[in-house]
């Protein structure tokens, strides 16, 4: 595609400005508001160093980064009233690395945030067990805990392109349900061995301490009863209420509603409970009318964050740059097309790449400043590939409205406007 | 405490943390059954977990109109939350319409979700026979239970819903093979 490195294209003029190129990297990389003063263009223009401001409690961004998640309804409703939202997403374009900072993970909840007192709070382990117990946090904190880098993702992430593909969608709209933190908690194999599970227990039902009391049916596989824990911390902080405080079930590479939060109840059976949202919400309805169920699994998936929807880029140089999951594994590579899908080039991998959690990947490109598109598609370390669009739709129609994990397609314009579209 | 208590128990503890379920009396406490009974709502497809009680189609209708209809609209269509009723014969076209009519596989998860989740503002505040009556009326609205019918733990578990066998479930889950030839 280009024989020039990036080093290159710094240093010779090449077929671009120095001016293009800051201006290029300040409206997307990230999205740091550059529009309220002008660029220092000189060294002379650089502002006095000077005292600071007094040291603080608890760190904020910079005045200059602004960084928000956006709630909204569903699809196609945004900018609505928070009191209205069912979700609130990540905005991708705006971040960097493979870590989504702790007040920006996505948030999809069924009936708000419960203000919870972890004094009062209790785990209540029982049904086919020899022992029944109750847990407080404290005990939960005192057991041997693991930390595992996972991605959490709501099964309605991408669910903005079933049908059509508004073009003033950014990647926050459609990617914003998935994110990747660190969380910290008991495995709860350690706690089935407290509680003396009946071995004859196949299924057990998780439930939370929300408005919802929402619950999930869980069949204890070997790789769920090995992975699977009580969360308590969050990127090295107590969980956030938003995200399941005190405490919340973490199951990797699963449907993020599988991983309760608030988590107040399991019960241990042999059989699942065909919860409302097993039956009625979170299985997908094909073309024939019948739904798909227990479809626990977040398949393998990918999306190009920079430059994606609603940014505009400049003849030459740029960096294209995403994140890609699955819930089968680690991603073993990821290949990104700039010529719409008929060439495809292996981009570069951020290590440490970890077993179902997201990864940065990153590809140096020249642009012609011809129209074209850009996609990337993941292949995980099951040999899974993240499938187009057209062959998606084949097998599950547009009417699932969950678990949308098709290769996302940016088109751009000859004054380099990054549009979403449908490949 | 001897000193000789202290260093048995020092000797216990250390052998302890190296084989960690030896010690698994120490977390949490036991739960009392009368407790458990208290968090103990979910309801099974077999109809495992209902309560005694029942309610009618008539005594549902008042039920919804107090305290679901502001959301779901009378009748269970219009509101501005979902719509519960209609919608069948729907599900394969290109505007589905998913209702407890149309989709909800079991008529006893109605139950179970009424009780724990609704209404909306007072999740569980309704009695037992009110939820009783409320799910009779729902299912009344899809045409499922007579207008003068009535439902308990007994019958609620033998309603075959009009899209009983419209799902397929992933054969990695598939709660019929799952586990079975273990």
């Amino acid at each position: 595609m280009t024989s020039k490195t990036p080093i290159e294209l710094l240093t010779g003029p090449a077929n671009m400005s120095r001016r293009g190129f800051v201006g290029g990297l300040s409206a997307g990389i990230l999205g740091v508001a550059a529009t309220e003063a002008a660029n220092a263009e000189s060294l002379a223009d650089v502002p006095d160093r000077g005292p600071g401001a007094d040291l603080s409690a608890h760190s904020e961004r910079s005045r200059f980064a602004k960084i928000d998640r956006i709630p909204e309804s569903t699809p196609g409703k945004r900018n609505i009233d928070p009191s209205d939202a069912i979700n609130s997403k990540t905005p991708h374009q705006k971040l960097v690395g493979n870590i989504t900072p702790t007040d920006l993970h996505y948030e999809r909840s069924h009936s708000g945030v419960p203000d919870i007192d972890p004094a009062q709070h209790r785990l209540l382990i029982h049904g086919m067990v020899s022992k029944p117990l109750v847990f407080s946090v404290d005990d939960l904190k005192k057991m041997p805990s693991v930390s595992r880098v996972v991605f959490i993702e709501c099964t309605g992430n991408g669910w903005e392109n079933w049908k059509k593909a508004d073009p003033d969608l950014t990647v926050q709209n459609t990617h914003g349900l998935v994110s990747t933190n660190e969380w910290t908690g008991v495995p709860l194999k350690f706690l089935i061995d407290l509680v003396a599970k009946d071995k004859g227990s196949t299924w057990m039902l998780a439930e939370g301490g929300d408005g919802a009391g929402v619950d999930r049916s869980i069949p204890l596989t070997d790789e769920i009863v090995n992975e699977a824990f009580v969360a308590y911390g969050q990127n090295g902080e107590p969980l956030r209420p938003a995200h399941g405080f005190p405490m919340r079930l973490v199951m990797p590479g699963f449907e993020g509603n599988l991983n309760i939060k608030w988590l107040r109840r399991l019960k241990f059976g042999t059989a699942p409970w065909m919860t409302r949202w097993e039956t009625a919400r979170y299985t997908q309805l094909l073309a024939d009318g019948k739904a798909r169920q227990f479809q626990l699994r977040m398949d393998t998936n990918s999306v190009i964050t920079q430059p994606s929807g609603m940014m505009q880029i400049q003849p030459g140089y740029n960096r294209i740059s995403g994140l890609a999951w699955s819930g089968h594994g680690k991603i073993a590579k990821v290949e990104i097309s700039t010529d719409s899908a008929k060439s495809w080039t292996q981009a570069q991998l951020s290590q440490p790449v970890l077993s179902k959690a997201q990864v940065r990947f990153q590809m140096d490109w020249v642009w012609d400043g011809k129209p074209t598109r850009i996609v990337s598609r993941s292949t995980d370390e099951q040999g899974n590939v993240q499938p187009d669009r057209q062959s998606f739709i084949a097998a599950m129609g547009s009417n699932a409205l969950f678990h949308y994990n098709a290769q996302q397609t940016w088109s751009i314009d000859e004054a380099g406007r990054v549009r979403n579209v449908l490949a | 405490m001897s000193s000789h208590d202290k260093l048995l128990l020092a000797a216990i503890f250390t052998v302890g943390l190296l084989a960690a379920p030896a010690f698994a009396f120490d977390f949490g406490r036991p739960a009392t059954p009368d407790e458990i009974k208290l968090w103990d709502i979910d309801v099974g497809p077999d109809g495992k977990g209902l309560p005694d009680g029942s309610g009618t189609v008539a005594q549902g209708k008042q039920v919804f109109s107090d305290y679901c209809s502001a959301c779901h609209g009378e009748n269970g269509q219009g509101g501005i939350k979902d719509r519960l009723a209609g919608g069948q014969g729907t599900l394969a076209s290109s505007m589905p319409v998913k209702t407890v009519g149309s989709f909800w596989p079991y008529a006893t998860t109605l139950f179970d979700y009424i009780h724990r989740a609704m209404p909306y503002p007072t999740p569980g505040s309704l009695s037992t026979d009110e939820t009783y009556a409320v799910t009779a009326y729902i299912l009344s609205l899809n045409g499922i239970v007579a207008a003068d019918g009535k439902v308990d733990k007994d019958s609620l578990p033998k309603i075959k819903m009009p899209n009983r066998d419209g799902f397929i479930p992933e054969p990695e889950f598939d709660p019929a093979r799952l586990f079975h030839n273990k």
